[in-house]
C-alpha cells in the first residue's frame, strides 16, 4: 500500500519538473504558474492526508475501543478522589490533624463530618466512599452504613428546639417566603410538575448576608430537591441540617443587625432564644451511633487516603500497606501476591518451554511434507481454535481426573495402583498441560512459517560436506529456525501470562496466576483500583522482558513468516 | 461509486433497524438477566412466560448474573444500562445498593400483597435485606455425599467435612471464605451463634484457618455451581458442598448415588435487584415485572420447577408437586421445617465488612 503513493508522486513530480524546465524562467514554476516547491509540497501533503484518511477509521477505532479504555483503567490504580469528594470539609479539616497522635480529631473535625456526611447521605455517596475505605480497613462500610442512617437524627435537636420555640420554622412556605426572591416564590405559584421544568431557586438578597451558613446549607438543599430529588422546593420541608446551620448563624457571626427583610421578628426572637439553646455535641453524637468513630485507627486511614491520588493501591498490589508511618509490609498471613506474580512468570516460562518441546518437531513435519498433506496437518493443529475453551478445558478436567481416561488407562495397564492414581489437576500440571495445549498452535504456527522458508539445500550441503545429522541440524538447521522459536515463544509467554479462565478450572490452587486475582477483584470485590495496579505491574513486566528480549536477541530476529 | 452507494446504504439502513430496535426496546420489551440453567427455565416458566402473555411485552433473557455487579458498574460509568431486572445473591445486591447501582424498593408500594391482605414487608419478614433487595427465592449451600462411598455410617453431621478418619477421601469446597470458615468454626466446637463473634476477631479467624488447614490436603476448591455434581458424578470426591438445587436435580432427575445433609447448611437468598439510571417508562415496566413475579403464587410457582424455596412465607403452603417427576416438592425445599431444623443463618452485615480482609487472609492461605 505504501509504495503506490510513493511511485505516482515521483512519477507527477517528475512531469511537473518537465514542464517547469521547459518554461526557463528563473525559479522553478509548475503549469499553474505556483512555485514548483510549493505545489510538490501540497500534493505531497495532499497524498499523506489522503494515506492518513485511509488507515483513520482504524486508527481511531483502536484508540476508542483499546488505547482509552486499558489508560482509563489504569488510571483507576491511583486515582482516590472519592474520599476528598465525598468528605470535603472533613479532610480539609484533617490536614491540621496529628494522625501520629494518641487523639481522635477534636469537636469541629466532627462537625464537618456531620456536615459531608449529611449530605452524602442525601446523595446516597457515604455507602460508596464506606466500601472504597473497607478496602483498607474492616468495618468502615458498616460504620458509614450505619452513620447515614441515623445522621439526619443527630441534627433533629436543633429542629425540635426551633419548632417548639415557634411553628413559624416547621413549614416550607415559611421557609421559602424569607430564603427565597419574590420572584422565585411567584414563579412558582400554581407550579406543577406537569408544566415542565420547575424554576431555579434565587436566593433573596441580602440573606446571604444576615445567615451565612444557612443560605449555604439551602442553597444545596435547594439545588438537590429541585434537581435530584425533583420535589416541589416550594412545599418541600427544609432538612434538618439547615436548622443547625441556623443555629451556628445565630449564636455565631451573623449580618442580622442590618436585616430588614420578611421574617426580621421571628429571627430576632429566635436569636435571642438560641443562646439558651440545647448544644449538640456532635463528637458525642458520633460516638453514640458508633464507638468506632472513637477509634485512631478509623480518622488514620480517612486522613491516609484523603488525597485525590494514592499510591495505596500500588503498595497493597506488592504486599505492602499505607499506614500514617509511610508504606510498611503486610503481615505474613495477608501476602499473597508477589508469591502469585512469580508464580505466573515460573508456570508461563515452563508453559513456553513445553510449547517449544512439544510444537518444534510437528512444524518441522509440516514443513517437510509435501503441500497437500501438510495443509490437512495444518487443518489438524487448527482445529482446536474452533472449539471452545470451555469445552476444551473441561474436557482436559474429564481426561486428567483421578477417575478420568489416563488414570483409568494407566490402572487397566498396571502402570500405577489403583488406591495411589496420579494427580494431574487441580496443581501446577494441570494448568501446565491444559495450556500447553491451548498455546500450542501459536507455537507451531510461526515456527512453521519460518521453518518453510529455510532451504533444504543448506542441511544438504552441509551433509555433502561430511556433518552429520545432527551437526547439520544443529549448526545449520536450528538457528535459521530460531527467529520461529522467537516470535512463537513471545506469543506464548504473553498470552500464558494473562490467562486465568483455564487456571481457575484445572489449577486448583497450587495452580492459580495473577490474573485470577485481578479477575477477583475486577468481577467480584470490586476493588478495580487494586485489579488496575495489579495489571499494571503485570504490563510492565511483559514490556521490560519484552525489551530484555530485544537487547539480548534482537526484536529484528522474531519473524511470523 | 457503486461501493460507495452500497456502502451508504447499508449503513442507513443497519443505523435505521437499530433506531427501531430502540424504539421496539421501549415500547414492549425488556432484558432480563439471571444464572441461566435450570435456575432461568424456572424463572421462564414461573414467571416471563405467564407475564409476556398477560402484558405481550417481549422478554429476553440474559445469562450474566456471575458479573452482574462488575457489569452494572461498567455500565452505569459508561450512562447506558440495558438491563431491565438482575437476579443476584442478597450479598451482591447489598453491595450494589451501597455502591448506588440498584434503585431502593418500598416493598409496601412496590410489592404485592399477600392474598389474605398482608402487606409485603411482613410477607417477606427478615428476608427483606438491605434497602434495594427483593427476595425470591431461599437456598441452602450443603453437603452431598456419595452413598456408595461412606461406608456403613453416612455421615449426619456437617463435621463430617473434617473428619477425614472416618471419611477418607477427597471432599470439594467453596473457593471463598464465606460458608467454609463458618463450618470450620462450628466444628472446632464453636456454638452457633458465636461464629460471627468468634470470627470478627484475628485470633477466630486464624482459628477457622487452622481448622480447615487439616484437611487442605483433601480438598478440591470448586468455583462453579456445577463442579460438586459433576466430581460427585465421577466418584471423584467422597463428598462435598454444593447448593441444595443442585443435589436435588443430581438425586432425584439424574438419579446418582448421591445423599445429601441438612445440617448447618448455610442460608442464602436470592432475588430481583433494578438498575438505576433507567428511563421512566423503563423503571415503570420493571416495578410492574416485579410485582407479578414476586407475588405469592408466582413464588410457589417457581417451585415446581427447581427446588428452592420461595421467599414469601405465605407461599410455602401453595408448594406444589414437580412438573416433570410428580415429586412432592414440599420436603425438598430449604424452607422445610423438617430440612430447617439446624440451619445456619448467614450474617450480610458481617460480610460486607469482613470480606476484603478475610479473603485476603484466606487466599494467601491457600496459596501457601
Amino acid at each position: 500500500m505504501s509504495d503506490a503513493p510513493t511511485s505516482q508522486t515521483a512519477s507527477s513530480s517528475a512531469a511537473e519538473a518537465r514542464i517547469a524546465d521547459a518554461a526557463h524562467t528563473g525559479p522553478m514554476l509548475a503549469a499553474d504558474g505556483t512555485l514548483l516547491k510549493k505545489s510538490l509540497n501540497r500534493a505531497l501533503r495532499l497524498q499523506k492526508i489522503r494515506a492518513l484518511a485511509l488507515i483513520a477509521p482504524l486508527l481511531i477505532f483502536v484508540l476508542v475501543t483499546f488505547i482509552a479504555p486499558i489508560a482509563d483503567m489504569l488510571f483507576r490504580s491511583v486515582e482516590n478522589e472519592i474520599v476528598s469528594e465525598t468528605l470535603p470539609k472533613t479532610t480539609a479539616m484533617l490536614t491540621e490533624w496529628d494522625a501520629k497522635g494518641t487523639d481522635i480529631p477534636e469537636e469541629a473535625v466532627f462537625e464537618a463530618l456531620y456536615d459531608d456526611l449529611f449530605f452524602a447521605k442525601e446523595a446516597k455517596l457515604h455507602t460508596r466512599l464506606g466500601s472504597r475505605l473497607n478496602y483498607e480497613l474492616t468495618g468502615v462500610s458498616s460504620l458509614f452504613r450505619k452513620s447515614g442512617r441515623k445522621v439526619d437524627d443527630m441534627g433533629e435537636v436543633y429542629q425540635d428546639q426551633f419548632e417548639d420555640l415557634d411553628g413559624f420554622w416547621k413549614t416550607a412556605e415559611n421557609w421559602n417566603s424569607f430564603m427565597a426572591s419574590d420572584a422565585w416564590v411567584t414563579s412558582m405559584d400554581g407550579w406543577k410538575k406537569a408544566n415542565g421544568a420547575q424554576p431555579a431557586f434565587v436566593m433573596r438578597d441580602g440573606v446571604a448576608e444576615a445567615l451565612p451558613e444557612t443560605a449555604k446549607a439551602y442553597s444545596r438543599f435547594a439545588a438537590f430537591t429541585q434537581n435530584v430529588d425533583e420535589k416541589n422546593l416550594y412545599t418541600t420541608d427544609p432538612w434538618a441540617i439547615i436548622y443547625s446551620s441556623l443555629h451556628k448563624d445565630l449564636t455565631g457571626e451573623n449580618g442580622l443587625a442590618n436585616y430588614t427583610g420578611p421574617a426580621a421578628e421571628q429571627l430576632t426572637a429566635a436569636a435571642t432564644a438560641a443562646v439558651s439553646f440545647e448544644v449538640l455535641n456532635y463528637s458525642e453524637a458520633f460516638e453514640k451511633i458508633d464507638k468506632d468513630w472513637h477509634t485512631i485507627d478509623v480518622w488514620q486511614t480517612i486522613k491516609v487516603y484523603s488525597p485525590k491520588f494514592t499510591d495505596g493501591y500500588f503498595l497493597n498490589a506488592i504486599d505492602m500497606q499505607k499506614s500514617v508511618d509511610g508504606a510498611e509490609m503486610r503481615p505474613e498471613n495477608q501476602q499473597i501476591y508477589g508469591i502469585l506474580f512469580w508464580r505466573t512468570m515460573v508456570m508461563s516460562v515452563a508453559i513456553t518451554l513445553s510449547c517449544i518441546m512439544l510444537g518444534y518437531p510437528v512444524a518441522w513435519i509440516l514443513a517437510n511434507l509435501p503441500a497437500r498433506q501438510a495443509n490437512l496437518l495444518l487443518i489438524l493443529v487448527l482445529l482446536p481454535f474452533w472449539t471452545s475453551l470451555l469445552v476444551r478445558t473441561s474436557a482436559w478436567k474429564v481426561m486428567l481426573q483421578q477417575q478420568g481416561v489416563i488414570n483409568d488407562t494407566l490402572v487397566w495397564l498396571g502402570i500405577v495402583a489403583t488406591d495411589d492414581r496420579l494427580a494431574l489437576i487441580n496443581n501446577q500440571t494441570g494448568t501446565i498441560i491444559a495450556m500447553t495445549h491451548i498455546l500450542l498452535p501459536f507455537m507451531i504456527l510461526p515456527l512453521y512459517s519460518v521453518m518453510q522458508t529455510i532451504q533444504p539445500t543448506y542441511l544438504r550441503a552441509a551433509k555433502s560436506l561430511g556433518a552429520t545429522n545432527w551437526t547439520a541440524f544443529w549448526r545449520v538447521y536450528f538457528p535459521q529456525s530460531i527467529p520461529g522459536i522467537g516470535a512463537g515463544s513471545i506469543l506464548v509467554f504473553i498470552l500464558a501470562i494473562g490467562y486465568y479462565i483455564t487456571p481457575e478450572i484445572v489449577g486448583g490452587t497450587s495452580g492459580t496466576f495473577i490474573s485470577n486475582r485481578i479477575a477477583y477483584h475486577i468481577s467480584s470485590s470490586l476493588n478495580w483500583g487494586l485489579g488496575a495496579a495489579l495489571g499494571a505491574i503485570l504490563l510492565a513486566a511483559v514490556l521490560l522482558l519484552y525489551y530484555a528480549y530485544d537487547k539480548i536477541v534482537g526484536i529484528d530476529n522474531v519473524k511470523l513468516g | 461509486m457503486n461501493l460507495t452507494k452500497t456502502l451508504m446504504a447499508s449503513t442507513a439502513l443497519t443505523v435505521a433497524a437499530g433506531m427501531a430496535h430502540s424504539d421496539a426496546h421501549m415500547a414492549n420489551e425488556m432484558t432480563i438477566v439471571s444464572w441461566g440453567g435450570a435456575y432461568s427455565a424456572s424463572q421462564q416458566n414461573a414467571y416471563h412466560t405467564p407475564y409476556s402473555e398477560m402484558t405481550g411485552v417481549k422478554i429476553i433473557n440474559d445469562e450474566s448474573s456471575a458479573e452482574a455487579v462488575s457489569k452494572l458498574r461498567a455500565m452505569n460509568e459508561a450512562g447506558n444500562v440495558t438491563w431491565d431486572v438482575v437476579d443476584v445473591v442478597a450479598a451482591d445486591a447489598l453491595r450494589l445498593c451501597d455502591e448506588g447501582l440498584a434503585m431502593e424498593i418500598d416493598p409496601d408500594t412496590m410489592l404485592a400483597d399477600a392474598p389474605d391482605g398482608t402487606k409485603a414487608s411482613e410477607d417477606f419478614g427478615d428476608l427483606l435485606v438491605g434497602d434495594c433487595f427483593i427476595p425470591q427465592i431461599v437456598y441452602s449451600t450443603t453437603v452431598g455425599y456419595r452413598t456408595d462411598l461412606v461406608g456403613d455410617t453416612p455421615p449426619t453431621s456437617i463435621c463430617a467435612l473434617f473428619d477425614t478418619d472416618a471419611y477418607p477421601g477427597k471432599r470439594s469446597l467453596e473457593k471463598r471464605p464465606i460458608g467454609n470458615m463458618e463450618w470450620a468454626l462450628i466444628c472446632d466446637g464453636v456454638a452457633k451463634e458465636d461464629v460471627y463473634n468468634v470470627l470478627e476477631t484475628t485470633e477466630g479467624q486464624q482459628k477457622a484457618l487452622d481448622k480447615l488447614d487439616t484437611i487442605k490436603g483433601d480438598v478440591i476448591w470448586w468455583s462453579a455451581g456445577a463442579d460438586t455434581p459433576q466430581l460427585l458424578a465421577d466418584g471423584e470426591i467422597i463428598m462435598g458442598s454444593t447448593y441444595n438445587g443442585r443435589l436435588f436435580s443430581l438425586i432425584e432427575e439424574q438419579k446418582q448415588p448421591v445423599g445429601m445433609l441438612w445440617d448447618a447448611q448455610v442460608f442464602d437468598l436470592d432475588g430481583w435487584i433494578i438498575p438505576t439510571g433507567l428511563s421512566d417508562e423503563r423503571k415503570a415496566r420493571a416495578l410492574d415485572y416485579i410485582m407479578f413475579a414476586t407475588d405469592t403464587q408466582r413464588l410457589a410457582d417457581q417451585a415446581k420447577y427447581i427446588s428452592y424455596g420461595p421467599a414469601r412465607k405465605s407461599s410455602a403452603p401453595l408448594v406444589s408437586k414437580h412438573a416433570e417427576l410428580g415429586i412432592d416438592m414440599a420436603q425438598h425445599m430449604p424452607t422445610d421445617p423438617e430440612n430447617a431444623k439446624n440451619t445456619f443463618l448467614y450474617n450480610y452485615e458481617f460480610w460486607a465488612d469482613y470480606r476484603d480482609d478475610i479473603d485476603a487472609k484466606f487466599q494467601a492461605w491457600l496459596v501457601k
